[in-house]
């Protein structure tokens, strides 16, 4: 899986959880809680279901490391059993 | 039974308790005595905001550490209680020059901003009343709160005030002025920039005479059958936030202390900024949501003794497998106390475990102000079960007759409603424009809570549920009906009702099931449109997280959703009395 598609990965299901957000107000580098209201259930439901479709757990002591899309996409990219 | 229950031994504490001997406090203790706490206003009266900063900024304190926030990209700011001082008599000057005064009810809208803890103060300086939202409800709550408050002015920052409340500004005609945190110029007469009045307001602010019965805070809380109430507070409420910081709290001058809830729900600011400051204690403030790692540096780094938090958190740590304390230096922690939904046994016996000591249950509500029963520091701990009354307050459990009278349910380990006898000072003074619901809250000389709940034969109480629908998730309310009038209002909707669906994590998730209107099918693709929409009015706070269609809603007979059915159908229980269910 490319760079692109675990991305594109990303933003679907954050889109799933909070359909009211528009892909552009994705900003790559500003934290997905925060600036797309998403809250601390809703953001595990995303990490859930992303780990059902990329096989990668995120364990809580990493969620620092996934709380952007840029970052995000970087975890999983370093992560995937390719 | 018995063996699971947590013994403390008192020769262990390094710091005294400042309760010990819970009966003799409770029989020795008088409310009367509490006022000798406090210095009182040289012009007459008492004010919170003079208790617990001016006073502090006054004497020996004045350069003690008030306030530490932390900023979500790394930063740092300390604030002493003399700088706290000024900067709160700037905003009070700046609420003053805008002709605002006693009595007037201004809002806060804002993620944990040092600003909103100045302004929080500020506020009460000026005899305003302090009135705070959650930053993650959305347009739909916040107009509903504005507009039930009377808000004369509202403090939010430029990006909440755009998303949430420009689009709105017609419906609000009574809003003079909004003041804007982050903006660096005015935008027009009604909308300010915060920062330039600041800075050219004066750092001193004489309080006015305060009455104890003046007030000082309103909370909205949800209702079941309507929208959310205003719930009065008054600088009296103070007494109580004294007296739980020293019993439950067990606050010392030298505590580092840290209450992770927001000032957008009533822990927020009787335990987040009010309660800590009449101790002249620091208080930690993040600006951050969860974040285990970062949590725990900040116990770590800030050297934190008290830690006020929430299950929900809790939880969130019980995921982990790690050693806490092989990680992190937690030696200063010495006491946690836990509110916001009953907490499970297994979290207080994990705090044993992982953090080397139990989390603290305690209960109490918007109404009533401050910690009413607690597990104390000292005593026995009973995981599972909230703790006993504290000196001063007098609970039971009672049964609500038919024709309005009440039995107090005597017998041991027997289910009724929890109970308090009314005349606590933090007592909430009045629901805002609805005395019949403030007077239907009392009954035969009780306060009834709502909450069902059991004591044991040591006068421990245990939470067993609500008595209506109300839905508690991440340990806020949510009110079904505010939930219902929102969905109602999609093109599609006919019909909807709306529970709190248990959930593991977050304790109860907002589930809404909903019938169509004829012409529409009930699809995937609806069902987001629907989430979507939810989020957009209510916000992520409020919004359901589930929803179900369903063409039959149950109802009485006389049209109202049966919520409660609702409930054991989804949870797989038994449907109860249905005998009102409409045929």
């Amino acid at each position: 899986m490319t760079q692109e598609q675990i991305k594109k990965t990303i933003i679907d299901q954050i889109l799933e959880i909070a359909p009211d957000i528009d892909e552009n107000d994705i900003i790559p580098d500003k934290n997905i809680q925060r600036s797309l209201e998403i809250d601390s259930f809703d953001f595990l439901k995303i990490l859930t279901a992303l780990n059902e479709i990329l096989g990668v757990e995120v364990p809580e002591r990493d969620y620092a490391k996934v709380d952007t899309l840029e970052h995000m996409t970087h975890y999983f990219s370093q992560n995937l059993v390719q | 039974m018995k063996k699971k229950w947590i013994e403390k031994k008192l020769n262990t504490f390094v710091i005294q308790p400042n309760l010990i001997d819970y009966f003799k406090e409770r029989t020795t203790f008088e409310w009367g005595k509490v006022a000798e706490q406090f210095d009182g206003l040289p012009c007459g009266g008492f004010n919170i905001a003079h208790e617990a900063i001016d006073r502090h900024a006054n004497g020996p304190l004045a350069d003690k550490t008030a306030l530490v926030w932390l900023g979500a990209n790394g930063e740092r700011k300390s604030f002493t209680f003399l700088d706290m001082k000024k900067q709160t008599s700037k905003f009070a000057n700046v609420l003053s020059s805008l002709g605002f005064g006693k009595g007037d009810r201004i809002f806060t809208l804002s993620t944990r901003l040092p600003q909103l803890y100045i302004a929080a103060i500020g506020i009460l300086k000026n005899r305003s009343v302090m009135c705070p939202l959650f930053s993650q409800f959305g347009p739909e709550p916040i107009l509903q709160r504005l507009l039930r408050g009377d808000a004369k002015a509202l403090i939010t920052t430029q990006a909440l005030f755009d998303k949430k409340v420009r689009p709105m500004l017609e419906q609000l005609p009574q809003l003079q002025t909004v003041l804007l945190i982050d903006a660096k110029e005015d935008e027009n007469n009604q909308i300010r920039s915060l920062t330039r009045l600041m800075e050219n307001a004066s750092d001193v602010y004489e309080i006015l005479a305060t009455d104890l019965e003046d007030m000082s805070i309103l909370h909205f809380t949800s209702g079941t059958t309507g929208m959310p109430k205003g719930v009065v507070h008054v600088h009296k409420a103070m007494y109580n936030h004294w007296t739980s910081g020293y019993y439950v709290l067990d606050l010392h001058p030298d505590d580092i202390y840290w209450c992770t809830a927001d000032p957008g729900w009533v822990t927020g600011t009787s335990y987040g900024i009010i309660t800590p400051w009449l101790h002249g204690v620091t208080n930690i403030v993040d600006e951050t949501e969860f974040d285990a790692v970062r949590w725990y540096s900040i116990l770590q780094n800030e050297k934190v003794s008290v830690w006020y938090t929430a299950p929900t958190a809790i939880r969130r740590l019980m995921r982990i497998d790690s050693e806490p304390t092989k990680e992190y230096d937690l030696s200063h922690l010495r006491l946690i106390q836990s509110v916001g939904e009953p907490l499970n046994p297994e979290a207080v016996v994990w705090g044993v475990e992982k953090l080397k000591m139990p989390i603290h249950d305690n209960w109490w509500q918007t109404e009533t102000g401050g910690i009413m029963i607690s597990n104390f520091l000292s005593q026995q701990i009973r995981p599972g079960s909230m703790g006993r009354p504290l000196p001063g307050i007098e609970a039971g459990i009672v049964h609500l007759n038919e024709d309005g009278s009440i039995t107090e349910v005597t017998e041991l380990l027997k289910e009724g409603e929890l109970a308090l006898k009314p005349g606590w000072p933090s007592m909430f003074r009045a629901y805002l424009h609805n005395d019949e619901k403030y007077a239907k809250s009392f009954a035969g000389g009780w306060y009834l809570s709502g909450d069902l709940a059991y004591k044991d034969s040591d006068g421990y109480y245990w939470f067993v549920g609500r008595s209506d629908d109300i839905i508690k998730t991440s340990g806020h309310m949510v009110g079904p009906f505010e939930v219902e009038s929102t969905l109602m209002e999609h093109p599609s909707v006919a019909e909807a009702g709306v529970i709190g669906k248990p959930d593991e994590m977050i304790g109860q998730l907002v589930k809404a099931f909903v019938s169509l209107k004829t012409g529409f099918e009930p699809t995937e693709e609806l069902r987001r449109e629907l989430i979507g929409f939810g989020r957009k009015r209510l916000g992520a706070a409020v919004a359901p997280k589930e929803i179900e269609f369903t063409q039959n809603l149950p109802k009485t007979r006389s049209g109202k959703i049966m919520r409660r059915l609702l409930k054991a159908r989804e949870m797989g229980l038994p449907e109860g009395d249905i005998s009102t269910l409409e045929d």
